[in-house]
């Protein structure tokens, strides 16, 4: 590359763009964070050490070492924001430049954990489009910056209006945020989904698991509390049914509360607003703000929304409970990515897709779907009732082979009616609809998903066809697109159904492709 | 091709056939498979000679038959079935010998246009190209191609893709 051509990509922007820090209290906070992470280490190492000269020095240095690291991380960070994009400079040994196009960046994330809300910081990270979601390079996080600044960046990079991109930091920006629509709120009734959904049960399990380690990394063992010990005797003692009876029950009122507590702290003060866009720009930014302890606020700009999502795990649809989450690009694809409620009524959920998408619940999430062929019944017997019929298979033989176990295969057979259940519910939940602007889809029993992706949104088809499949003329369709998973599917679909479908979702794209009668 | 069963998929296949040595490679790779999975049996029994336990020589040859069976047999039918063809506006490629798919790209949402050359590839003088879309489940793989023809598929793709504007989501 040329000098020349160095010098016009560096100077104007140099000049118009100072680079920032992040803000100061993060000298005290970051050493803070990561001393309250090696707390544990530093207490066993002092305890232990009984007063041990050269542990308390250990202790003192390392310390002394996190004090460091965080103010050399203070200095070697550095962040600007110009017109076309935002750069993140940081690390001392190895350094590291991440470079963002604004007009690629989908949402923003605000977080801001217990230490950094007792200092008045939040956390900012930036998601772009980029191919894969586990891709690092589309994403870009600010540790932490002053709260006031981590809205304002908030606005700044998601607002594109032609006034924002010429002067970053102008104070219009800053002194007029325009009024925000309300669109949801916390209802604490909701609270009656909380132990319906399955990530909560899987909240409790990791309660459990770290309480469980800091017990052991403390050296306690657990049978040396006396009452812990006491109630294992008591236990060991009464007949097998009583133990398994008390053992289930206490699991299950600690995965209730635990449930309880976790909403709480997820879902306290949950609001969600829709932010018109400053002057002139078209189209606004839907924002989720929630949590107890750690405040989150998602934003997502709404011209990169593609569509919406009702998940149903089979406990909440059976609470007639569901929740709603946004498919956009740059959304993180974890069981949290994209929420835009707590789990709620039904109706709520529909709902809040509708006034998301600014579309009528009827030609989105609501809308009346076609059933899929009865070949597709038969498919998802058969899916259901291989697995079983193995499974019973081996607790017949396992049975007979091991006298202790022989109940096994009599009582296997009780998988039989769930199977055709979930088999039976698998079918019955099938369907799709071709709307004016959405593709809507549904599937699945134990977690039940209803997808409305819009039309312009599909970036790409994929048929999918098994032998089985071609034998009962069915196949797999999958919408390919940029947001959410990626792709979403419309399951065992009649074949030809399938190319009309996607043939008149995205006009033109099939046509020369077509196989006419 | 004028009627169409119902329970067929109402899709034309794409125009062109990946390159006859694709079949090569196709043969090569369970040749390799097979190597990997039965050369160590076949050491333990030629060191342990009359020692080795009855049943190794049996677990060889069950291992080594649906290997070779496929080695035979299948890259054959994988070459009828792999198909690919670009358009002025889309990607579109058949692929899949159990599971069958058949894949649409638009050429406006192409992102990035990648030629691969493993090893074998390149003795056989083969390459595949992979075109990829915004999405994480987008990536359009032609295997076994023709190396020039990749090349030159390639080219063709990467200049229809810059001409396109916007960022492709």
């Amino acid at each position: 590359m040329s000098p020349e051509v160095d010098a016009e990509v560096e100077a104007p922007t140099a000049v118009e763009t100072p680079w920032r820090r992040l803000d100061v209290r993060m000298l005290v906070v970051g050493p803070l964070g990561s001393l309250g992470r090696l707390l544990p280490v530093i207490v066993i190492l002092l305890i232990t050490g009984q007063g041990d000269v050269t542990r308390l020095w250990v202790a003192l240095a390392v310390a002394l070492l996190v004090v460091l690291a965080g103010v050399v991380r203070w200095r070697t960070t550095r962040y600007r924001i110009t017109a076309e994009r935002v750069e993140l400079h940081s690390g001392w040994l190895k350094r590291q430049r991440r470079s963002v196009p604004r007009d690629r960046i989908r949402t923003v994330d605000l977080t801001a954990k217990l230490l950094h809300r007792a200092f008045g910081l939040s956390t900012v990270q930036v998601s772009s489009a980029s191919k894969a979601v586990a891709d690092a390079s589309g994403q870009l996080s600010l540790d932490a910056v002053s709260k006031a600044e981590a809205d304002l960046l908030r606005r700044e990079l998601l607002d594109r209006s032609p006034a924002s991109d010429a002067a970053p930091t102008s104070p219009a920006v800053a002194a007029g945020p325009s009024p925000a629509q309300e669109l949801a709120r916390l209802d604490w009734s909701w609270l009656r989904y909380a132990p319906l959904t399955f990530s909560s049960l899987a909240g409790i399990g990791a309660i459990g698991a770290t309480a469980f380690n800091l017990v052991d990394d403390l050296g306690v063992d657990p049978r040396d509390i006396g009452a812990v010990d006491a109630a294992a005797e008591r236990l060991g003692s009464a007949p097998v049914w009583l133990a398994v009876l008390v053992v289930v029950t206490v699991v299950l009122a600690l995965a209730v509360v635990g449930a309880l507590l976790l909403f709480a702290e997820r879902w306290y003060d949950y609001l969600l607003t829709r932010e018109p866009a400053g002057w002139g720009a078209g189209s606004g930014t839907l924002r989720v703000k929630r949590g107890l302890l750690t405040r989150r606020s998602l934003s997502v700009s709404e011209d990169r929304l593609r569509g919406a999502e009702i998940i149903e795990p089979l406990l909440l649809r059976a609470g007639r409970g569901a929740q709603c989450r946004a498919l956009s690009s740059g959304l993180p694809g974890d069981a949290q990515g994209g929420a835009l409620q707590p789990p709620a009524p039904r109706a709520e959920a529909h709902r809040v897709a509708s006034v998301a998408l600014r579309e009528h619940p009827s030609q989105i999430t609501e809308a009346t779907l076609r059933r899929h062929p009865r070949a597709a019944l038969t498919r998802r017997m058969t899916r259901a009732l291989m697995p079983t019929a193995v499974l019973v298979a081996v607790a017949f033989v396992l049975g007979s082979v091991l006298p202790p176990v022989a109940w096994l295969g009599p009582w296997s057979l009780l998988l039989v009616p769930v199977a055709v259940f979930l088999g039976f519910d698998r079918y019955r939940n099938l369907g799709h609809e071709l709307t004016a602007r959405y593709l809507v889809s549904r599937q699945g029993s134990a977690v039940r998903q209803t997808v409305a992706l819009q039309r312009t949104g599909v970036i790409g088809w994929t048929f999918r066809q098994s032998i089985f499949q071609r034998r009962s003329g069915l196949v797999a369709l999958e919408a390919v697109t940029a947001a959410g998973q990626g792709g979403y599917t419309v399951l065992d679909v009649a074949a030809q159904d399938a190319v009309a479908l996607a043939d008149a979702a995205t006009p033109h794209l099939l046509t020369p492709f077509l196989l006419r009668a | 091709m004028s009627t169409v069963a119902p329970t067929q998929l109402p899709l034309r296949p794409p125009a062109h056939q990946v390159s006859p040595r694709a079949v090569r490679w196709w043969q090569l790779r369970a040749a390799l498979a097979l190597l990997f999975v039965v050369t160590p049996q076949v050491v333990v029994l030629l060191v342990m000679g009359g020692d080795a336990p009855g049943w190794l020589a049996v677990t060889a040859g069950v291992t080594a038959a649906p290997i070779a069976a496929y080695g035979i047999l299948v890259p054959p039918i994988l070459y009828r079935i792999h198909r690919w063809e670009i358009t002025d506006d889309a990607v579109y490629t058949m692929s899949g010998w159990l599971v069958r798919e058949w894949r649409i790209a638009p050429i406006s949402r192409v992102q990035t246009v990648d030629t691969a050359h493993g090893p074998l590839q390149q003795l056989l003088k083969l390459a595949s190209v992979t075109v990829t879309t915004a999405s994480a489940k987008g990536p359009v793989t032609i295997n076994g191609l023709d190396a020039k023809d990749a090349a030159e598929l390639a080219r063709t793709l990467t200049v229809t893709t810059q001409a396109t504007p916007g960022d492709a989501t």
